[in-house]
């Protein structure tokens, strides 16, 4: 293993982790977006925001550790034209600002782009109080929001333009670990609200985001050896969900997977369940975090020991595959 | 700047009755908590302190006036009603469906609100973040944000003070409507945070501590806050809750009336003590 950051067994070359990603994404489009400014909780060597404040100093403001206080400025600035991007922790954008992120943010229905770094278990040794793992859930509650997680550096870089060129309040979630790349780097589509299929399948649809985007990948070659065919579908907008690509996913497909680094409640899997209960049950699996909090260890183990990993994501296709014949 | 005391004082008369009159026919609301603040609300709308164009509410170059304690949303309609920024018999409307006139600020509904408010202790972070965005566009205007006393029990006002002052943010003023009570009693006994012009101070910032009911004093206190240069100002206004009405408040036996509309048969009696006031 070559380090605690450079994570996640795949088959596919490592990438950047898309918090670095985003950072150099937003320090080259500095100069092409002058109504961004940027506000620091005093993270932006983890969250990578401060490349940009090296770049641009008079549109970026350190305001110490207090985020309920970040997100009401960035509320104001939103208010009179800027575009404020304001990043934390996962866990402490969201759940420490919550009520500010629905009054100063949700509510006026601003400008802001919300983004969430070192989320999910595979930050690693840090342990569970600095892993937002129920992130997706909380952003997903806040009225108008678009919700946004990226599964590589090409994706992240394509997702920060587009998210910036959106006139509305957003959600991105960013990663620690330098992961597996899904895109190439000259082609990433991003459209918000618009599903990537990124292999087609018949027999079962894997939909997943973040990370889990390349275990799905390195499942569906696995599920291909054993004579089942899995479409892979990279939902990188939690919200709006693309319900014609999972109805069609449902429908096509007959049975569904959903894979995240998320808690059980609240995130994508919840989302697809609601759409195809409501217009094409079928039987439909979860890998997820389920109920628990993450603890310390590397990124590698951690995934292994909370089932986040390709062979479970086989383990649920083959058993929804199962279900549909039943 | 004209700023003539006994025409004001006549406004935030009408702007008192204009509070009893709407939350008497909403049958809900905090007359009692907008009344404290009229002599404050009326002298930054009509004594010449802020530029503001009622037909282009969202004029960049605006002065900003932020009610943190959107709960006292009745004092600013009143004011925004007498400016022009709707008619005056849209006050009557408050807290009905489909009024813009809600029962707390809200910004998207109300052309001329600043910020949505009603979760206390927010609003002088947004105020930090105008005052932040005037800096960026090298505007000149000036954001007024009005805090409780109560309301400075959260936390993240003190956030606010900090930050503000890291960044000398001489275009923004906190004035404290400092009514002595919340909702269930004395501010000192819940939760005392005196001295409240000490604390800002310590964060440095320049304070002034008047009579908010004074309309002398709250004129001249705005006044001193142009001179002031490097540094936001807090203003700690004291007032009493329910000023205009605090006999009749006494007759009836709660000098608090937290949360409590004026009823019909009392209202006369209340809109004569304000009529009567100096």
């Amino acid at each position: 293993m070559a380090g605690a950051s450079s994570a996640l067994q795949s088959k596919r070359a490592i990438g950047k982790a898309t918090r670095d990603a985003f950072g150099r994404a937003l320090e080259a489009l500095g100069g092409d977006y002058p109504n961004v400014v940027v506000v620091d909780a005093d993270v932006s060597n983890s969250t990578r925001t401060e490349w940009f404040g090296k770049k641009f100093p008079d549109r970026f403001f350190n305001i110490g550790i207090a985020e309920s206080n970040l997100v009401g400025i960035a509320g104001g600035l939103a208010s009179c034209g800027k575009t404020p991007v304001i990043a934390s922790f996962a866990a402490f954008i969201l759940c420490n600002a919550y009520d500010q992120l629905r009054m100063a943010v949700a509510y006026p229905k601003l400008n802001v782009k919300v983004v969430g770094s070192h989320a999910g278990i595979s930050i690693g040794e840090d342990g569970a109080s600095q892993m937002g793992i129920e992130d997706v859930s909380l952003a997903c509650s806040l009225p108008g929001f678009v919700v946004v997680v990226t599964a590589d550096e090409a994706s992240t870089r394509a997702a920060t333009k587009a998210i910036l060129d959106y006139q509305g309040p957003v959600y991105l979630r960013t990663g620690r670990p330098d992961v597996p790349k899904v895109y190439t780097d000259e082609q990433a589509p991003f459209t918000i609200g618009k599903a990537n299929v990124l292999r087609e399948g018949s027999d079962v649809s894997i939909i997943a985001y973040g990370l889990m985007v390349a275990s799905a990948l390195d499942a569906a070659d696995e599920l291909a050896g054993k004579g089942i065919e899995a479409r892979v579908i990279d939902m990188h907008t939690i919200k709006p969900l693309d319900r014609e690509a999972v109805l069609a996913a449902a429908r096509e497909t007959g049975a569904i997977v959903v894979a995240e680094e998320h808690l059980a409640h609240g995130g994508l899997g919840s989302v697809v369940a609601m759409a195809i209960a409501e217009a094409q049950p079928v039987p439909i699996r979860y890998v997820n975090l389920n109920d628990s909090f993450g603890e310390s260890g590397s990124p590698e183990a951690l995934l292994e020991k909370y089932g986040l990993t390709a062979s479970r994501v086989v383990e649920a296709a083959e058993a929804a595959v199962l279900a549909k014949k039943a | 700047m004209p700023a003539n005391l006994e025409e004001l004082k006549q406004r935030a008369k009408a702007i008192r009755i204009e509070i009893l009159k709407s939350t008497t026919e909403a049958g809900s609301g905090h007359p009692s908590s907008s009344m404290s603040a009229a002599e404050v609300v009326t002298a930054l709308y009509f004594g010449g302190f802020m530029n503001y164009d009622p037909k282009q509410p969202h004029w960049p170059d605006r002065d900003r006036f932020i009610l943190s304690k959107g709960h006292a949303a009745p004092v600013l309609y009143a004011a925004m009603a007498e400016a022009g920024y709707f008619p005056k018999d849209q006050l009557m409307t408050l807290r009905k469906l489909g009024s813009p006139l809600e029962g707390h600020p809200n910004m998207k509904r109300l052309p001329g609100i600043e910020a949505s408010t009603g979760s206390l202790g927010q609003g002088l972070s947004i105020g930090v973040g105008h005052a932040l965005a005037a800096r960026v566009d090298g505007k000149s205007y000036h954001t007024y944000v009005m805090t409780g006393d109560g309301e400075l029990g959260q936390g993240q006002i003190w956030e606010a003070a900090a930050s503000a002052a890291k960044y000398k943010l001489e275009n923004l003023t906190c004035i404290v409507d400092r009514n002595h009570f919340q909702q269930t009693g004395a501010a000192e006994d819940v939760l005392n945070m005196d001295p409240i012009d000490g604390k800002f101070a310590a964060f440095g910032w320049h304070t002034q501590v008047i009579n908010g009911n004074d309309m002398n004093e709250v004129v001249t206190a705005l006044e001193r806050v142009r001179a002031v240069k490097g540094q936001p100002t807090c203003i700690v206004s004291l007032t009493h809750k329910g000023q205009g009405m605090l006999k009749l408040l006494e007759k009836l036996g709660d000098t608090n009336f937290h949360g409590k509309p004026m009823k019909p048969q009392d209202l006369d009696e209340a809109i004569a003590e304000v009529e009567a006031s100096a």
